[in-house]
């Protein structure tokens, strides 16, 4: 069995609020000094659900996929360290910036390109962009099917699977190989690498290749494919304009709120 | 500029789910002379083409198949497909459900064209159509215009207004979709997971707690406070934080990854406010905190609060709450 995780590496969510800014004239993040940037968590998931699949079967062979800069050889290692074989830099300057469709494009290209790939499993969303789309556009641009947000995945006679979070429960389905899953925080925590595996992933191959090696038109992916404008990154107002219920006691207050929201007709 | 909008509905127990009621509402407005379609899939589909028409609806595609009722990506898309190869749409929009976190994508990629997900604002400015999305984990919003056509967003529940009041016995015209096709993925297992009594999706009140009740009996006072604003109106949420940590069951956590409510009124007990917890309560119309420290996040996003210890702040509220009757 062969599995690919796709992977990303993108600016902390755990960057405080009060420590999260915006280039407005170029609608960009600007990175918070002193946070490194990190695996998507998703991913790292996706990671822990594809090599459990490949210790209960004794067998399989993972490579770890990541679009992006140089810097994200940070986000391959993490996943090689974590126990994964190989791993691919999609680096190229015509394949930077981009959307959604421009990033399913290019991974779909590369994942054609290793040509004998039972299974591949992304985190049910990048972190930063919140989109969770590319899942589910490999697996349209690789004509396979797919399951979404994932609590689990087993796959046994080539089928996978998968059981699903729903808002009211859990569904199990069950699709022939190949196919997508992407894996939500449900599956519970990805296994921290030890020391020796770090230094091991150290020197565990990664390839590079570019938009020609992938075979992809340059104005087909990175920005001058991609089909969402991004027009505006802001951010909102919270607005509460929050009144605090003054008191001199807890008692008090709490007898204030309540008189305020009747007030109000909240409550 | 009138155009042409297509809204994938959904059923919610049989009937038009509410949300389907306000994405056609919204496209009524955004539409501007165009025509408006709406697709309803699944047991029940034909009974509620009144209810469609009267939330503004001028078509209606049905499939009156009980296999819709349960999500399966390959049919939906082939039945989607047929609606927008009648319809020819400028737009398609689709709830941010279960339902369209996979038919969205999907369908963009079929159709060969964008999608923009989980939108809040859905506009035309200048003549054309753009979508206003949360993302950095509610951080910060993005605003996209559309390289492609058809426009596909799918969109957060009470983000749009249904129309009120409602075309009442507005009629509209009927196209039967060709019977569901076939589906790669078979659903082999069903497994129920919810809180008795009211879904915190559902509750025109929620009451949250988050890690700084310090121990899982805090919630015994969060719980006590949603009884005391009524079982019938109140549902008790939790924090990522405080799930992760076993106090509370998952399946009532709020947040990005959690469940994403939009309640009249979101009461947050010992909540500190991370982004990504804003980003599945920030759409609730009035906020409340209660919460130790006064520089917490959440306060910036509360209309009321109370800067106190929960333990000494509640017991008083649920009675002060008990009295107002």
């Amino acid at each position: 069995m062969h599995f690919v995780v796709c992977a990303k590496q993108i600016p902390d969510p755990e960057t405080p609020p009060s420590a999260f800014r915006i280039d407005e004239a170029n609608n960009e993040v600007i990175p918070a000094p002193g946070i490194s940037p990190v695996l998507s968590q998703f991913d790292g998931m996706a990671a822990e659900a594809a090599l459990r699949i490949v210790e209960a079967a004794g067998e399989g062979k993972i490579t770890v996929i990541s679009l992006g800069q140089e810097s994200a050889q940070a986000a391959i290692k993490q996943v090689l360290a974590m126990g994964a074989d190989e791993g691919i830099l999609l680096e190229d300057d015509a394949l930077q910036g981009g959307d959604s469709y421009t990033t399913a494009r290019t991974l779909a290209a590369a994942i054609e390109k290793l040509g004998d790939v039972d299974a591949v499993f992304c985190g049910r969303q990048a972190a930063d962009w919140d989109m969770g789309q590319v899942g589910l556009g490999l697996a349209e641009l690789l004509g396979w099917p797919s399951a979404i947000i994932a609590k689990d995945v087993q796959i046994e006679d080539g089928t996978m699977h998968v059981q699903r979070v729903l808002a009211d429960g859990f569904e199990t389905v069950a699709l022939p190989l190949p196919a997508v899953v992407t894996i939500s925080n449900e599956i519970g925590d990805p296994r921290y690498p030890k020391l020796q595996q770090i230094m091991r992933a150290a020197r565990k191959t990664v390839n590079r290749w570019s938009a020609e090696e992938l075979g992809l038109d340059p104005s087909t992916v990175g920005d001058a494919g991609a089909r969402l404008k991004l027009e505006r990154l802001f951010i909102p107002e919270l607005g509460g304009d929050v009144e605090i219920m003054e008191g001199e006691s807890a008692e008090e207050q709490a007898q204030n709120l309540a008189t305020a929201l009747r007030e109000a007709k909240v409550l | 500029m009138a155009r042409n909008i297509l809204v994938i509905g959904e059923l919610d127990g049989g009937a038009l789910s509410s949300t389907t009621a306000e994405l056609v509402g919204g496209a009524s407005r955004l539409a501007d002379g165009g025509q408006v379609s709406v697709s309803l899939l699944g047991g029940g589909a034909s009974g509620q083409t009144g209810a469609a028409f009267a939330a503004g609806a001028d078509r209606a595609f049905v499939n009156d198949d009980a296999s819709y009722d349960d999500f399966r990506s390959d049919q939906w898309v082939a039945a989607a497909e047929e609606a927008i190869d009648q319809s020819a749409p400028d737009v398609i929009l689709i709830a941010q459900t279960i339902v369209g976190r996979d038919l969205g994508p999907r369908l963009a990629f079929r159709r060969d064209t964008a999608v923009a997900m989980d939108c809040v604002s859905i506009e035309d400015s200048g003549g054309a159509f753009r979508a206003t999305r949360p993302c950095y984990g509610g951080n910060a919003q993005a605003t996209y215009a559309f390289a492609t056509s058809p426009a596909i967003a799918t969109v957060r529940a009470k983000s749009q207004e249904p129309l009120d009041p409602p075309r009442e016995g507005a009629s509209g015209e009927v196209v039967e979709l060709s019977g569901a096709g076939a589906s790669r993925a078979e659903i082999v297992g069903r497994e129920a997971a919810v809180a008795e009594g009211l879904q915190l999706q559902d509750a025109p009140v929620v009451v949250s707690g988050g890690r700084g009740l310090g121990a899982p009996e805090g919630f015994g006072l969060v719980e006590e406070l949603a009884e005391a604003i009524g079982t019938d109106k109140a549902a008790v949420g939790s924090s990522r934080a405080a799930c992760d940590l076993g106090w509370y069951p998952p399946s009532q956590q709020v947040g990005l990854t959690g469940k994403v409510v939009t309640p009249d009124l979101y009461i947050a007990i010992a909540i500190s406010g991370a982004s990504q917890h804003m980003a599945g309560c920030s759409g609730s119309k009035t906020i409340i905190a209660i919460n130790k420290d006064p520089e917490a996040n959440i306060f910036k996003a509360a209309r009321y609060g109370i800067v106190g210890d929960y333990k000494e702040v509640l017991p008083p509220l649920i009675e002060a709450v008990k009295n107002l009757d």
